[in-house]
């Protein structure tokens, strides 16, 4: 856990995702579009490959904020899914969360400032975070 | 198939009621490696449930609208997701998602569909509110 002083910076966080992940998690939420599957039906539809849930990287981000914050309530939690996030037929697709504390709002919550990127590309656009911390 | 504008401020009926129970949030969580998936069968249960949990309803609102609309999934893509909560989701918690279309619009042959989803407990009070736009790819064949 990180100390939530307005302006440190976030101990960044890498996880990997792979096509095995991206069936478990088909299972679990329910969304079994192919484009998350099938790289012959992700190719047809214009698409560079089979692509990670978006929602996939935005639970990432969940993750790192649990870990940085002890698990603090959150509130507010979005994100523009702005490149796609191809994962390999084997090995793994690597996401990087870093970030910042930002300033507590009028509510008293803490808003991190995030960057969310793989190999170096950013892959969500306009992430808020708003945590009761 | 374009989306018809004309859906824009429509609500759906609302989704069946999806119960959330320990073995779902341990799926959902594991699925994306987190701590609430690891340890002993029944462990993770004094960790909260993943802050994306509330998808799982929200795509079932989703994919009605799309059904409903005959809009085939693999030609869309989730353009932005966001989340707003009243209050944390906790296991025992039934959650079903109303869904409202709040935008149409055309870019460069792709139709953009934002939609609002309020996401309510057993008792009809709001969990959360979920805002999600849909990007239907209408270029490649």
């Amino acid at each position: 856990m990180t100390t939530l002083t307005p302006g440190a910076a976030l101990e960044p966080l890498t996880f990997e995702i792979t096509r095995a992940d991206l069936v478990a998690y088909a299972a679990a939420s329910g969304d079994h579009n192919p484009i998350h599957q099938d790289e012959e039906i992700a190719l047809a539809v214009g698409l560079p490959g089979v692509i990670a849930h978006g929602m996939y990287t935005l639970a990432l981000v969940g993750r790192a904020v649990g870990e940085w914050t002890g698990d603090a309530e959150v509130v507010e939690l979005g994100a523009k899914f702005v490149a796609p996030v191809v994962v390999p037929a084997s090995g793994a697709a690597r996401v990087t969360v870093a970030g910042t504390v930002g300033e507590r709002n009028d509510d008293g919550l803490l808003a991190l400032a995030l960057l969310v990127t793989v190999d170096g590309t950013k892959v969500l656009g306009a992430p808020k975070v708003l945590v009761r911390a | 198939m374009p989306i018809d504008a004309a859906l824009v401020g429509r609500a759906f009926p609302p989704t069946s009621p999806v119960p959330v129970t320990a073995e779902s949030v341990a799926a959902f969580a594991a699925s994306v490696g987190g701590a609430a998936g690891e340890g002993a069968a029944g462990e993770g249960a004094d960790r909260p449930v993943p802050p994306t949990y509330p998808i799982v309803v929200t795509f079932a609102a989703l994919q009605d609208f799309l059904a409903a609309e005959q809009v085939e999934l693999s030609r869309i893509v989730h353009g932005d997701q966001r989340f707003r909560y009243a209050r944390p989701v906790v296991v025992g918690d039934e959650l079903t998602a109303t869904l409202t279309v709040t935008g149409v619009r055309s870019i460069g042959g792709n139709d953009i569909v934002s939609t609002s989803s309020e996401i309510t407990d057993a008792a009809g009070a709001v969990v959360c509110t979920a805002t999600a736009t849909l990007v239907h790819r209408g270029g490649a064949a």
